[in-house]
């Protein structure tokens, strides 16, 4: 049984740097808000994060009685490309995005997309059967089942009255 | 027009966001090719029936609206709530009535082509 510290959910799991970004781009927003600087969008301001930590996509973890379910945003990969693997109670995902073919561009206007590898790695609250994972990647959404284990589940004891 | 987009000697500029944080914007890819403009959008969760895209004048709105979460409980989240929406502004050069759209794993694909009369030819001496 792994322990995990509670944390508020939303901060739970980001990395320190992540929290500052994330903080810092609530503040650029306000002040685009008060100072009008309207043209410049939040992804302008995501771009400067991802030049700090790498391409970073975001992981929510689901937990219903019986699995653990792991999401993890990274749109336009080819299946190939997603390595996932299950070590000492950490979940890894990683994986490459490669430049797709490029259409004779004569000019790029925006570039924000994030192209390279990543690397998360998810401690798992806990046990899980690592043979039976399953994953799926749908609409650029990775989405990986994992049963919990017998002995992780939620047990019912009954009481005899006597 | 403000200040910013001034500056941009761009042909498809982003708009400005809504002032409510209540959409996310996806991240873009803007590049041209002799035929047109190509835009890439990062819409992940988003598929074929939940994209939106619409055009007034020369304003293309994109709206995507992902799919509503698992039932299981959220034990922790990363990715933001609310759907992606951007607005872009578009050069009077793209043929409106041509513009083609694809979806595919989270990525959304437009191609905006240039409308014929200002796509740059030889004309033949007789």
């Amino acid at each position: 049984m792994t322990l995990t510290r509670w944390q508020r959910p939303e901060l739970w799991g980001l990395s320190p740097v992540r929290r500052v970004a994330t903080l810092r781009d609530d503040l650029d927003n306000l002040f685009n808000l008060a100072f009008g600087r309207l043209g410049e969008s939040p992804a302008d301001t995501d771009r400067g994060d991802q030049l700090l930590e790498g391409w970073f996509p975001a992981v929510d973890m689901y937990e219903d009685k019986d699995t653990l379910l792991v999401k993890a945003e990274l749109p336009g990969m080819r299946k190939e490309n997603i390595d996932i693997s299950l070590h000492d109670g950490f979940l890894t995902l990683s994986g490459e995005r490669k430049q797709e073919q490029k259409h004779e561009a004569t000019g790029t206007y925006r570039a924000e997309r994030w192209l390279g590898r990543f690397h998360r790695s998810i401690s798992l609250p806990c046990q899980v059967e690592a043979d039976k994972i399953k994953a799926t990647y749908t609409d650029g959404v990775l989405t990986v089942t994992l049963p919990k284990a017998e002995e992780a589940k939620p047990k019912q004891i009954p009481i005899t009255v006597k | 027009m403000n200040a910013v987009v001034q500056q941009e000697d761009k042909s498809v500029r982003p708009q400005p966001v809504d002032a409510a944080r209540e959409f996310v914007t996806p991240q873009v890819n803007i590049v041209e090719n002799p035929d047109g403009y190509v835009l890439e959008a990062e819409l992940p969760g988003v598929n074929k029936e939940g994209l939106e895209i619409s055009q007034e004048d020369n304003v293309l709105t994109i709206v995507g609206r992902r799919q509503p979460g698992p039932a299981a409980s959220l034990l922790y989240r990363e990715s933001r709530t609310g759907d992606f929406r951007r607005v872009f502004e578009l050069d009077p050069s793209i043929d409106s009535a041509k513009i083609a759209a694809r979806i595919e794993q989270g990525i959304l694909t437009l191609s905006l082509p240039k409308a014929e009369k200002v796509k740059p030819r030889k004309i033949a001496v007789s």
